[in-house]
């Protein structure tokens, strides 16, 4: 394959001309990475297209040729899900930034995949709404990259993940089809395609143009801060907040070194005699906001917190999320590198892998700060190491390794909201066994049968789809020589 | 025909490794509650999946509820009440419409994706359905998903599952996350509006903060069949409001006034008639008729009913989910069950129909489902085969068998 890469390069000139082909290594090496950047891979060419008509080009082509394709938004996935491969075509959809519609009276955008998560919300907030999945990178992930990773955020508890704000997908698949998935009808009428393609890491289709639901804003929000002088406490706080009937528009958790590193950073007057804080936001309309906040702070009291406080202004409320939304790059502060893990747990195992976790914290000697979407059990534990102390980095992966088989142990899963990719692809069996495993590969197949978008991703072997079609595929069987293993 | 009603999963894996070899279609059945729905392929085996009742496991702070798939949807929503829970997509009682008793079971609802008139806020069974145990075509036994809300560890094949109409994989074990139910609920009326004046209602109500979570439009026909407007004689348009009791206080009063009038039935009424929608009750007025389910984009509900009304016998109604659900039924006696005009009318203003009661000779010549483009059906297909590859699970059941 790469000794076709110039021929490879100058067909793709001719279905994407202008300076949507990106040849120069110099250039290609901004494409090397994602999110997660300890995996670095240098493309063999970047595509740019601007047309769903040279999506579908360069689609054929690939499909034509047996070239691999990856899929890219922004490149801000934290699981190496546009991690570029040396002997594929990186398909950049960076060109694609236009919102094509806001219809306000059937609620929905239709933007291209292009577009940030944020400018989603900003192109429809003068018309009083919202798009409501928001995870962290909002400003810079984009909606077709949320569409790929059916990405979280915040306030999914009460709102939804992608999945269920996104109503429709145009999307190209690899052999160069155009299909429309969904629209701005509800269900599907069919099979529920546009359920699988998303949260499908890029595997089974490119997309070109995606719907999303829009919601009206709330007219207002409270949070509430309140200290805990133990875990426990605020695990069963949560549960008895949940219990009463109330699902708040976003309830976090931290512990203690995620208190003291937001508080160093960002100056949010969190309590620093607590082991455990719970954010807790409510939102809706002020009746409702003032009741729920009242019945929230009895709640605390009842489980013990030792601080609570609830903000009383916009800017109040907004100071108690800056700790919150700083603490990646607050704990940042405390180690030269660190490491974002992605479990999710039942909630009520809480305490029970948090003293797990300072277990193994003690056998591979690494600290771990944790922040924790409690409403929802999505853990983020973030371990702090010196990758240029030898040895440090292959110790962080070993211990996030064990922190998400304890996550799979007490049934919970792998993955919350970062995604396979790459990263956990190898973890795959601690949570399905072959015959799970060859069901998913089979609706690859089904998709993109030479197995050529985005391969590598998500699955610990290789998808060989005729030798699906009569036996299982055993573990152990062909992997990926060319990416890296850590 | 050879009933099987197998107790474990490795029984089910067995039968259909079975059916799988000898190329005999099995029936997929629960409690039998929806049998009439979707196209009609009699299979030459059925595999009664009642005896996967029970196994609840149930943390009501979790948020999450995993049961067998026959399990009585009943007694999943009894428990769950007993707990101030719910499921938040509403299942609806179709017995009445499709003339079989009963809620049916768990796995009925997945397989089928049918939501109530809360869809217009909290979404279908897709939306909650968390993760399931099952087997597919082959006979293997697989899982998918998890038995947490935040999930996305591989392909998300339970929304693949759910509305699948058993055509891919029975399912043994099911996993729903689930919600608080509201402390209470009240119904604002207005009354008098035609369709075009109702949509606008419905989605200035939608479109206000105010979280409305049910949205419908009785014409005078079909509110006179609703219990509470009885001898009214006007169209009523209904907006439901659900949540803690100072807040629907207030939301209560402020859609009022932001629509400018309507009277507000109290919770114990607005029970009962949301009860009714999800039945489908109001439509019903003979038990012959042909049921059509109409899922328009929302704004073009209006133009789409007008035409339907234009070119076929209607003989009854109603509009749900803000206008994206409408419900019509016709004369018995119309040609083609009224498929090429609805389907025309569609095509035109976006979305998609079924037929959802019929006899079964329509039902098996009458594209029951809305006919995929080229593309798309033959990704249809390839999943399908994928697994099901002899199509021995309800086989026929949404499209005709691929002759290859």
């Amino acid at each position: 394959m790469l000794a076709r890469r110039h021929d490879i390069v100058a067909h793709l000139r001719a279905l994407v001309p202008g300076e949507g082909v990106i040849d120069a290594e110099i250039e290609r090496r901004a494409y090397e990475s994602d999110g997660l950047t300890a995996y670095r891979q240098l493309p063999m060419v970047v595509v740019l297209p601007s047309t769903t008509a040279e999506v579908v080009a360069v689609l054929r082509y690939c499909h034509a040729e047996g070239i691999k394709v990856v899929p890219r938004g922004a490149g801000t996935s934290l699981s190496g899900g546009a991690l570029p491969l040396e002997d594929g075509v990186l398909l950049g959809l960076g060109k694609f930034k236009k919102v094509l519609e806001i219809d306000i009276a059937n609620r929905c955008a239709v933007v291209q995949p292009g577009v940030t998560n944020l400018a989603i919300t900003q192109a429809v907030q003068g018309e009083g709404f919202y798009y409501a999945p928001d995870p962290s990178s909002q400003i810079a992930c984009t909606i077709g990259g949320n569409v790929a990773e059916n990405s979280g955020g915040v306030h999914c508890l009460k709102y939804g993940l992608t999945t269920n704000n996104v109503i429709g997908v145009e999307m190209v698949t690899m052999e160069g089809e155009v299909l429309r998935l969904g629209g701005k009808h509800y269900d599907a009428g069919g099979l529920d395609l546009l359920g699988v393609m998303v949260g499908s890491e890029g595997l089974l289709g490119v997309v070109t143009e995606v719907t999303v639901r829009i919601l009206p804003k709330p007219p207002g929000a409270r949070a509430l801060l309140i200290g805990f002088p133990d875990v426990e406490g605020a695990g069963a706080c949560v549960a008895a907040i949940i219990a009463a009937g109330i699902i708040p528009g976003g309830m976090e958790m931290m512990d203690k070194l995620a208190i003291e590193a937001a508080e160093a950073f960002v100056h949010a007057n969190y309590p620093l005699d607590a082991e455990a804080l719970l954010i807790v936001e409510l939102d809706g309309c002020e009746a409702e906001v003032n009741h729920l906040v009242a019945a929230v702070e009895d709640l605390a009291r009842h489980h013990g917190a030792s601080s609570i406080r609830a903000s009383t202004s916009e800017e109040e409320r907004l100071l108690f999320w800056a700790g919150r939304k700083a603490a990646f790059p607050a704990v940042g502060r405390l180690s030269p590198d660190y490491y974002c893990m992605d479990g999710t747990i039942p909630r009520q195992r809480l305490t029970q892998v948090l003293a797990r976790m300072k277990q193994l914290e003690a056998r591979y000697r690494l600290r771990v700060a944790n922040v924790f979407h409690a409403g929802d059990g999505n853990l983020h534990p973030l371990i702090l190491y010196d990758a240029n102390q030898p040895g440090e980095l292959e110790r962080a992966e070993a211990f996030g390794s064990d922190i998400l088989r304890l996550c799979v142990e007490v049934g919970g899963v792998l993955t919350g909201e970062h995604g396979v990719g790459v990263e956990k692809r190898d973890l795959m069996d601690t949570m399905f066994d072959a015959v799970d495993l060859d069901q998913q590969l089979r609706l690859k197949c089904a998709f993109d049968a030479q197995s050529l978008l985005n391969p590598g991703k998500v699955f610990p072997q290789l998808c060989n789809c005729a030798e699906l079609g009569r036996v299982h595929v055993k573990g152990g069987q062909t992997r990926f020589p060319e990416l890296p293993r850590f | 025909m050879t009933i099987h009603k197998p107790q474990q999963r490795a029984d089910v894996a067995e039968i259909i490794t079975q059916a799988s070899a000898d190329g005999t279609a099995l029936a997929i059945v629960g409690a039998g509650s929806k049998l009439g729905l979707g196209r009609h392929a009699p299979c030459a085996d059925q595999l009664d999946m009642s005896g996967f009742a029970g196994g609840l496991d149930y943390q009501p702070s979790e948020l999450v509820l995993s049961a067998g798939a026959g399990t009585p949807l009943a007694q999943i929503e009894a428990l769950l009440a007993e707990n101030r829970q719910m499921l938040a997509f509403e299942p609806p009682d179709w017995s009445g419409l499709l003339g079989a008793g009963g809620s049916g079971t768990l796995g009925g609802v997945i397989a089928t994706n049918i939501a109530g008139p809360r869809r217009v806020k909290s979404g279908a069974p897709r939306d909650h359905f968390l993760g399931f145990h099952g087997v597919n075509g082959r006979g293997d036994m697989f899982k998918a998903g998890g038995r947490v809300v935040k999930n996305v560890t591989g392909y998300d094949l339970a929304k693949i599952q759910a509305g699948a109409f058993g055509t891919l994989a029975v399912l043994t074990d099911i996993t729903l996350k689930v919600v608080p139910a509201p402390e209470t609920s009240v119904t604002l009326v207005l009354r008098g509006e035609d369709e075009q004046a109702a949509f606008a209602s419905m989605t200035r109500a939608l479109n206000s903060p105010h979280e409305v979570s049910g949205a419908a439009f009785l014409p005078a026909a079909a509110a006179a069949r609703a219990g509470g407007f009885g001898g009214d004689a006007t169209s009523v348009t209904l907006l439901r409001l659900e949540g803690h009791g100072p807040s629907v206080a207030f939301r209560a009063g402020a859609l009022a006034s932001m629509l400018a009038g309507g009277d507000v039935l109290p919770e114990a009424a607005s029970l009962a008639l949301w009860r009714e929608i999800a039945c489908v009750q109001p439509l019903l007025q003979r038990t012959d008729s042909l049921v059509w389910k109409l899922n328009p984009q929302p704004s073009r509900a209006a133009s789409v009913l007008a035409e339907v009304q234009a070119r076929l016998p209607v003989t009854s109604c109603f509009m749900d989910w803000g206008g994206g659900l409408l419900w019509i039924e016709l004369d018995p006696a119309v040609p083609d069950a009224g498929a090429g005009v609805m389907r025309e009318a569609l095509a035109r203003a976006g979305g998609h129909a079924m037929l959802v009661r019929a006899s079964e000779a329509l039902r098996a010549q009458v594209p029951v489902f809305a006919p995929l483009e080229a593309g798309l059906a033959r990704l249809t297909a390839r999943i399908k085969a994928a697994y099901d590859p002899a199509d021995v699970l309800n086989c026929g059941r949404m499209y005709p068998p691929v002759v290859s």
